[in-house]
């Protein structure tokens, strides 16, 4: 088990490697750069470049980056002088994380429910009512469904406000925005794999023997049906942890995902290198416990652990 | 397969109730706030400031932060003339190159007086090549100052400001600059406090004390992308006049989220109106617009054929049918523009405007003599003529607008053309390589003056990427930046725009106005017509 551990962490190691070396020099590629603008004098330009050291030579600059790197230093944004990449990812980050937390938690909850319970009434009326539900929210686009429910409960009933939140209750639709497109996945990989899964001898006997139908479906079919899902969760949960920014534009939210795309349309090119490493940090890390939980819910890999 | 009996759908039908109950939220009412006469107002900015250090700050959102918490030596009035900031008086050499300020007395926020030294600390920062101030250029007009940033000049003694004790500070211009005066409402020339800032020129304003102002107001906290809370000021030298306590700067960057804040009494101002809604908000009567010092106009590459030839440009000029634009397109109180140089913009007097010298100098919409001047060009009926690329940067605005003016093209001359929007930054990059051939450009004033629409046109400017040149033009934009005597100098400029005008390296499409969104009771807030969006200093509720 620890070497499995061992072998990925370098594997992954490597892959922030090459993200890190791709973003550096795919952002310098862009045309266009941090300091264009309708109105630079050339000697300004130069005075700009001169202090964030961009007119050192590239091999020299990504030398200087991956030392800083070393020691966890991301560098000073280019947008927002004076403020450093790892305060703008450590104020921006818990914001992010605090609405895509509770977002994935609804959306596996929601979805895991949702799609046992069509597979249990396959073709009947209730799983027609959450196909349908499902479908829905695969469906509608998360800016549409953010400003429907602005629409309806900040303007007409006046429950929640329009952005800007105050206190944890204030986030309940950014939550339900961010919550519904993985709700719906979720719902259709449970659903398809629960079917599959209902039909085999196994359950079959299962309910022979007179096991109750909770027994059934949560002991016996439900930890067989997952692994879809939670492989489908780990790059969610990095995803929504870090950030939306059609939600958080949407709904004012200072998070992580606002400053990831506005950083790429200012070139800022250590705030995009940086969030990216972030983000990359915890996909791989997100990832690497999906996949052992996935291993541990999986009887054969136990077992041979075990053995 | 089924594993439930029928009669258990009941459950089922519960189960699924509590997840429809999720879906539509039942929660309890979050409590509006009471509406009350506080001196308090929520003004939505829009997107985060990059910086709040007047020195690095590079846009109008900054420079209105830094207005509110900054004073210069002048505070520009309601009318947007220089009134007594820091200096009470002054005195202006007849040449309009030396400039002699009187300091009133008066102290920083932390009570330390405030010292004509900390004007000439400010300015040499903002100047040094370390610094790296992206306006850096608006100290350019001082004796030294180019050559200061560009590190030609070393010794900042040599640069013309100097402190003569306390609370005199002189300035040295190399040319006659009429307007320098309200220059130093500009926050590149607002003081900073020297004792402070010397200790940490990059992180001062990071520590919590470490913003000290001298402004109306003080800045109580910046909660990134979120607020700035800024509250009166009480060592601020006119505190008597500033009756607002309270000021929250909302950083709510998406239009429709900030009109529906506004509709739902969340904030006060809203600066950014979503372009759609605007007909419906003006009817509302909710809508107000003020000037803005701006025009957008579109761009011809003159070294690159047809657009070489003046005919070529007059024509697609004279088919725009720019009222038709500004009634029925864009509708948010824009006006057709017919000159380079939009009103409001300062002429041969204070206070008087630049267009009273002519309103009109390119001809109106007139289809016919359009074709005929195509056909004098050698394309009659269009016949022969390449199909025109038009560049712009991606805003659906600038898009609805191209689109109509390159159908007016099509209609009146048989042209054909195509749009290529590109990302900002590219688009500048595209437009800086001079790899175009018409483009749609902006331009917003650097101060109320019209030179700062007219010396980009001179033949070596940075900023002429028309590729354009005119003798004469120069000679005439030359001889003004050097014309001591006010109204000769609009003369000069007024006949250089004239040439501008009839040679039409640029056609102006029209001139911008600024709308935004405010509550009735809020009164005394100033919407200047450049460089901030709006100014609180003698803003209160009703």
């Amino acid at each position: 088990m620890l070497g499995y551990v061992l072998r990925r962490a370098g594997f992954n190691l490597g892959v922030m490697l090459v993200v890190v070396t791709l973003t550096f020099f795919l952002m310098r590629l862009l045309p266009g750069d941090p300091f264009m603008s309708q109105r630079i004098n050339p000697d300004i330009k130069e005075n700009l470049y001169a202090k964030y050291g961009l007119d050192q030579p590239a091999a020299r600059q990504y030398a200087d980056y991956l030392t800083a790197l070393a020691r966890f230093d991301l560098g000073e944004s280019l947008k927002y002088p004076g403020r450093t990449v790892n305060q703008i990812i450590a104020e921006s980050f818990p914001v992010s994380a605090a609405v895509g937390f509770p977002a994935l938690a609804l959306a596996a909850f929601l979805g895991v429910t949702a799609g046992v319970l069509s597979a249990i009434w396959h073709n009947r009326w209730p799983d027609r009512f959450i196909l349908a539900w499902a479908t829905l929210g695969l469906s509608i686009p998360n800016f549409a469904l953010g400003a429907g429910l602005i629409y309806i409960f900040a303007l007409k009933l006046g429950i929640f406000p329009v952005a800007m939140y105050e206190k944890p209750l204030d986030l309940v639709l950014p939550v339900l925005t961010l919550a519904i497109w993985p709700a719906a996945v979720i719902t259709r990989l449970i659903r398809t794999e629960m079917i599959e899964v209902l039909q085999r001898d196994y359950i079959i006997s299962a309910r022979v023997r007179g096991l109750g139908p909770a027994a059934v479906v949560l002991r016996h079919a439900l930890p067989n049906a997952l692994p879809a899902a939670i492989h489908y969760t780990g790059p969610l949960a990095a995803t929504l942890l870090t950030g939306s920014f059609i939600v958080e534009k949407i709904f004012a939210l200072p998070g992580l995902g606002q400053y990831y795309i506005t950083s790429i349309g200012n070139r800022d090119y250590n705030l995009v290198a940086g969030i990216t490493i972030f983000y990359t940090f915890i996909l791989l890390v997100s990832t690497f416990l999906t996949d052992l939980l996935a291993f541990s819910l999986n009887p054969r890999c136990r077992y041979r652990n075990g053995s | 397969m089924i594993i439930f009996e029928k009669s258990k759908n009941k459950l089922v039908f519960y189960i699924l109730s509590v997840i429809a109950l999720i879906y539509i939220a039942g929660c309890s009412p979050s409590s509006s706030k009471p509406a009350s006469t506080e001196q308090l107002i929520r003004y939505n900015i829009g997107a985060e400031p990059a910086t709040l250090d007047p020195a690095l700050s590079s846009g109008m959102m900054e420079q209105t932060v830094a207005n509110a918490l900054l004073e210069g030596l002048v505070r520009l009035d309601q009318d947007g003339l220089p009134a007594p900031g820091m200096a009470k008086s002054w005195d202006v050499s007849p040449d309009y190159k030396t400039y002699t300020f009187h300091l009133r007395e008066c102290s920083w926020s932390n009570g330390e007086p405030l010292t004509a030294g900390d004007f000439v600390y400010a300015w040499l920062r903002a100047l040094s090549p370390e610094t790296a101030c992206p306006y850096a250029y608006q100290l350019f007009y001082l004796v030294n100052g180019k050559e200061f940033n560009s590190g030609e000049v070393t010794d900042p003694s040599s640069v013309g400001v100097r402190a003569e004790g306390k609370d005199r500070l002189v300035v040295n211009l190399k040319d006659p600059v009429p307007y320098f005066l309200s220059l130093t409402a500009f926050p590149t020339l607002f003081p900073v406090p020297e004792n402070v800032v010397s200790r940490d020129p990059a992180g001062w304003l990071r520590a919590p004390e470490g913003l000290v102002c001298n402004g109306p107001f003080k800045l109580t906290a910046w909660e990134h992308n979120k607020q700035i809370l800024l509250a009166k000021n009480n060592q601020y030298w006119d505190r008597e006049n500033v009756k607002l306590e309270k000021l929250i700067i909302t950083l709510v960057d998406d239009s429709n989220t900030e009109l529906a804040m506004f509709e739902k009494g969340q904030i006060d101002i809203a600066e950014t109106p979503p372009y759609r809604e605007i007909e419906r908000l003006a009817e509302s009567g909710l809508l107000k617009l003020s000037p803005d010092l701006s025009n957008e106009y579109y761009m011809f590459n003159t070294e690159v054929k047809p657009f070489d030839q003046v005919l070529v440009r007059k024509a697609l000029s004279l088919a725009i049918d720019r009222e038709s634009l500004v009634t029925n397109l864009i509708k948010s109180g824009e006006k057709a523009a017919y000159a380079f140089v939009p009103p409001g913009v300062e002429g041969p007097a204070p206070g008087r405007d630049f267009r009273s010298h002519g309103e009109k100098l390119i001809g109106g919409f007139n289809p016919a003599v359009a074709k005929g001047l195509l056909a004098e060009a050698g394309f009659p009926e269009g016949r022969g003529f390449p199909k025109i690329k038009v560049l712009l940067d991606n805003n659906q605005n600038h898009k609805a607008v191209a689109e109509a003016i390159t159908g007016m093209w099509l209609e009146h001359l048989g042209v054909q053309s195509e749009i290529a929007e590109q990302e900002y930054r590219v688009y500048l990059n595209t437009m800086f390589g001079k790899d175009y051939q018409v483009a749609r450009v902006g331009w917003v004033a650097d101060y109320n003056d019209p030179m700062t629409f007219l010396d980009m046109w001179v033949t070596d400017s940075d900023n002429n990427l028309a590729n354009w040149a005119n003798a004469q033009y120069d000679q005439l934009i030359d001889k003004a930046l050097g014309a001591g005597d006010r109204p000769t100098r609009n003369e000069l400029m007024f006949e250089a725009e004239k040439i501008l005008m009839d040679e039409q390296p640029v056609i102006p499409i029209y001139y911008y106005t600024n709308p935004y969104l405010e509550r009735e009771t809020i009164k005394g807030v100033i919407h200047p017509s450049f460089a901030f969006f709006a100014d609180f200093k003698w803003a209160y509720v009703e």
